[in-house]
């Protein structure tokens, strides 16, 4: 008798109910409101990109070959534990990231959740965030906007812990020669991002 | 261990949903499963920033969904099904085979349903099932012994 009850429906039979399921806590989660982090992601020449969306705006734009969970876990310790996949919240910014891939967009205009961002690097990207579509900047010119133009390098670390690369254009800051330097998504999304932008030099500054 | 801060839902939301989808199919019947599942976990967001990870969050969720399933059957057929969340296909196709067997499980009173499911389904602890059912330990395992005796003479 116990034996047969426990055959009613087997294990592998619930996890298959339990994913088609999903979906229904899903959105009714995002009806009731109760997600602090809604993820998403969209698909873009340089690999599915995965965003992290909360009542406050964007918060993380993250590249393929990231470590999606272990992101996931970060933003349950900074934001909150209530972080669940959400078509709504984060729609407008995987809509218009689409657009940007597409030529269609040239500014994003989404509020930003900056609270993945130390004080100092919350500075450097707020004036990197001014750096218009098609011109580059320097990482010492930065320094100097933010008033510290003694820290170029210590820009740099900054820009290379954007949480939210694309958005907030860290892609437009370069070394004094023209030389792109370095990205935390790799030089070629770097690259690729710039000749998006009809490849800008520092000449045209 | 440590209490912390639970996983991103998400996770627990892949790590527990199937265990809880079991004990749902069994203890509401696949018909309301989905919609139990659906109360379950949407109870568990509600609460889920002031939650402290135990390392027991299993306990937690069976908890609410054991709550969720005997307030499932105290609401009963009064309250229908909202229509926008009813799945194309239901949960799990029973096999005519066990067609006895459902409607013998169907018919136990609320709280042996879910001792028995608890039990005999996931095989969790009497403690447990106790604390589950906010009874003692010698109630949880008459509640189970009750339900099985049941079973065992509807399917004789």
């Amino acid at each position: 008798m116990t034996k047969d009850i426990r055959t009613l429906v087997s294990a592998a039979e619930a996890r298959a109910a339990a994913r088609s399921a999903d979906a229904l806590v899903r959105s009714a989660a995002e009806r009731s409101g109760e997600i602090d982090v809604g993820l998403g992601t969209v698909e873009s020449p340089i690999g599915e990109l995965f965003v992290a969306v909360t009542p406050r705006g964007l918060a993380c734009i993250a590249f393929e070959g990231e470590d999606r969970e272990a992101l996931a876990r970060r933003f349950a310790s900074v934001l909150s534990p209530r972080v669940l996949t959400a078509a709504r919240m984060t729609e407008d910014a995987r809509r218009q990231l689409g657009e940007y891939f597409e030529g269609r967009r040239e500014r994003f205009e989404l509020p930003l959740d900056r609270r993945l961002m130390t004080s100092f690097a919350r500075q450097v990207l707020d004036a990197t965030a001014r750096v218009p579509f098609g011109q580059v900047a320097t990482y010492g010119a930065m320094a100097g906007r933010i008033g510290k133009p003694k820290a170029a390098r210590a820009v740099g670390a900054a820009l290379g812990s954007n949480p939210i690369p694309i958005v907030v254009p860290c892609h437009r800051v370069i070394g004094a020669t023209g030389t792109l330097t370095g990205y935390a998504g790799g030089l070629d999304r770097k690259e690729f991002l710039l000749h998006l932008e009809g490849d800008p030099t520092l000449a045209g500054m | 261990m440590s209490t912390r801060t639970p996983p991103p839902f998400e996770e627990f939301l892949a790590e527990h949903g199937g265990g809880v989808m079991r004990f749902l199919l069994v203890a509401v019947g696949p018909e309301h499963a989905d919609d139990a599942y659906q109360e379950t976990f949407l109870s568990a967001l509600r609460a889920y920033t002031r939650v402290r990870d135990d390392g027991r969050l299993d306990r937690w969720i069976l908890r609410i969904a054991s709550r969720t399933a005997i307030d499932h059957h105290r609401r009963g057929a009064r309250r229908p099904t909202p229509t926008e969340t009813i799945p194309e296909h239901p949960a799990h196709d029973p096999e005519p085979a066990d067609a006895a067997l459902w409607s013998a499980v169907g018919a136990l009173p609320p709280k042996q349903r879910v001792a028995v499911v608890l039990r005999h389904v996931l095989d969790r602890p009497y403690d447990e099932i106790a604390e589950t059912l906010g009874c003692s330990n010698e109630a949880a395992r008459a509640n189970v012994s009750a339900g099985l005796r049941t079973l065992r003479e509807t399917i004789a």
